[in-house]
């Protein structure tokens, strides 16, 4: 491949040629398309791993697209939500397809950040220079999880204002201003159409800008600092005679291709989950939301959507109502302190120490455990398991300093190796 | 660009100056925008007051009323559910003699009502605002041999007496609200207006 750098305009000969240098005298086109596509070198030993990042991004697009279309049909009314998703389900032309991909999308959009996330904390894609990196990612979960809160009341069904309700007041747990500031987030006295109208304008304008925006942040971080790699070794150290990384690639032509493959597996899965189970035995579509919402009535069983429950076990497994608000939270405040807590100066997992191995794979079961306890009745031997497991959550966090201080590690090497 | 002659102090002033009343202005322009979201005067309006009639309320049942979206338990005691709540102590109780500010004060007694028997609860669930259930029961398989009646929240096991007061060892931290009512007749009680009233 032949890289031209010599100007901004790259283009020769021709009328399109003269419209693309036309364009470059006015707006970097070609320079953007240089800086992150064809000549942003990417480590070449990415793996299965490394394809959650784009992956998430084909969900963003997914997401908006298949939204703007469901706005075309939805009343954000506490009279006719309920009905008007049913409308777009049986009486709009492939509503219900464009319903089903928003719905899994949303699952699917989680499944894949938890995995994104993992792929990070494994190959220490949080450490140096790529902390705010981290923080950018975790601002867009952070973002995602308001944007997921937020859609899951528009169906206006019994789990969307429950799950609303237990939610919204956990803010009123907070001493003094907590009971106004409830008030102030639903604009009522009790979760109602003004609160589904507002949900609503913050779902569909506010927090898909932020998202965007954040995402953008996330990628130009990215593309300043350099992608991490499963061997976790800094390919700019070592560049050919033209300054480029001697196990780098360029992103186009090299891993566009190979996303395409990713991004055709996984698009395969997406279809094979809307065609074959939308409601995914009702972790992705609760049963009880088949039903309008009644303000009056309790369903026996709340149980947030699935990428809640991890979060929403840590805050039942506390006696207390503040002291459980708080846990949860910190739960998720701890994942932004990361790239600081972590001392050992390897980034793999393949060059580090058997204790960071158990302590990480304790964190994933504790993680995993603690999402399945979410979704059950709160038993006493529930509750228990619940705190262990919190206990264990915690642990990695809290401990990390000391067990990683002076790990012992194997020696990384200097070029980027194939282990699959 | 020579800074020459450039009255750095007065740069600094002046640029801080600015940026302070630039802030105060953000600050102002926002604030209708904060304000407007809080309860509307349609939605205050609509969480005015609202009339019980108790008059087919039976000993030992209970009766569901609306308020400000809320569900309202009316329960009729009798005097056997009575005699059970007096027996519950600090042992078993976070808030037996209803310290906390969880009722008007008519309603700070033994029984947290205005009448003895006639309790008068909004059914939100300190914890996180589900509906507690209605369990006058005793001792039923799903509670344990210890139940002596009370209501139940099936959303995260919290336990309340048949006073709305809170158990020891539950999610949630405080009493059931009581909401300030008051009787307009023997069998009418208005919730959500207690005003003359200090029955």
């Amino acid at each position: 491949m032949k890289h031209s750098k010599a100007s901004a305009s790259q283009y020769t000969g021709g009328r399109l040629a003269a419209f693309g240098n036309w364009i470059d005298d006015r707006f970097p086109m070609s320079k953007m398309w240089r800086e992150h596509v064809s000549e942003y070198y990417a480590p070449k030993n990415f793996n299965f791993w490394y394809y959650f990042g784009v992956l998430s991004m084909v969900v963003l697009v997914i997401q908006i697209v298949t939204g703007i279309f469901l706005t075309m049909n939805y009343k954000p009314s506490s009279a006719e939500a309920f009905a008007s998703v049913e409308y777009i389900m049986r009486d709009v032309e492939w509503g219900w397809l464009i319903r089903y991909m928003h719905s899994t999308g949303a699952s699917m959009f989680f499944i894949v950040v938890y995995l994104h996330m993992f792929r990070g904390l494994m190959y220490g894609s949080f450490k140096k220079p790529r902390e705010l990196l981290w923080v950018f990612g975790m601002l867009i979960y952070v973002a995602l999880m308001a944007e997921a809160f937020m859609g899951y009341l528009l169906p206006w069904g019994q789990m969307s204002y429950w799950g609303a309700q237990v939610i919204v007041s956990l803010f009123g747990a907070i001493p003094v201003v907590g009971e106004g500031l409830a008030e102030w987030i639903r604009g009522d006295f009790y979760i109602s159409d003004i609160t589904l109208n507002r949900f609503f304008a913050l779902h569909v304008v506010a927090v898909p800008l932020v998202l965007i925006m954040l995402v953008v942040a996330h990628i130009l971080a990215l593309h300043e600092v350099g992608s991490n790699n499963p061997d976790g070794v800094d390919i700019k150290k070592l560049k050919d005679e033209d300054g480029i990384p001697l196990d780098g690639i360029a992103f186009h032509p090299y891993y566009t291709t190979k996303d395409l493959v990713g991004i055709t597996v996984f698009l395969a899965i997406f279809a094979a989950i809307i065609f074959f189970a939308p409601e995914m035995g009702g972790y992705f579509l609760e049963h009880a939301n088949f039903e309008p919402a009644d303000p009056l009535k309790t369903p026996e069983h709340i149980a947030p959507v699935w990428y809640f429950t991890p979060f929403y076990a840590i805050l039942r497994a506390i006696p207390n109502k503040l002291g459980g608000v708080v846990l949860m939270g910190m739960a998720i405040v701890v994942l932004f302190l990361l790239p600081w807590l972590d001392k050992c100066s390897v980034r793999s997992i393949r060059y580090r120490s058997t204790t960071f191995k158990v302590a990480l794979f304790s964190f994933a079961i504790s993680f995993v455990a603690l999402g399945w306890l979410g979704l059950q009745k709160p038993t006493s031997t529930y509750t228990w398991l619940s705190r262990f497991f919190t206990l264990v959550y915690f642990a990695f966090f809290i401990l990390m300093p000391f067990y990683t201080r002076n790990e012992k590690t194997k020696p990384v090497p200097d070029r980027v190796t194939y282990h699959g | 660009m020579s800074e020459q002659g450039v009255d750095l102090g007065r740069r600094r002033f002046l640029t801080v100056a600015t940026a302070v009343t630039g802030g105060v202005g953000v600050a102002l322009v926002a604030t209708p925008f904060m304000a407007s979201m809080k309860p509307s005067a349609r939605a205050q309006a609509l969480g005015a007051a609202v009339n019980i009639d108790i008059s087919k309320l039976e000993a030992g049942a209970m009766l569901k009323a609306e308020w400000r979206g809320k569900a309202i338990y009316v329960v009729k005691r009798t005097p056997s559910e009575l005699q059970r709540i007096t027996k519950l102590g600090a042992t078993e109780l976070r808030d037996p003699n209803s310290e906390e500010p969880q009722q008007p004060a008519y309603a700070r007694n033994e029984f947290r009502s205005i009448k003895d028997d006639i309790l008068v609860l909004v059914a939100v669930c300190t914890h996180l605002g589900c509906a507690p259930e209605f369990r006058p029961e005793v001792a039923p398989e799903d509670l344990g041999s210890d139940w002596s009646g009370g209501f139940f929240c099936a959303c995260h096991g919290s336990k309340f007496d048949l006073a709305g007061r809170v158990f020891k060892g539950v999610p949630a931290p405080l009493n059931l609200p009581v909401p300030p009512h008051r009787y307009l007749a023997d069998t009418v009680i208005l919730i959500g207006d207690d005003t003359g009233s200090q029955a």
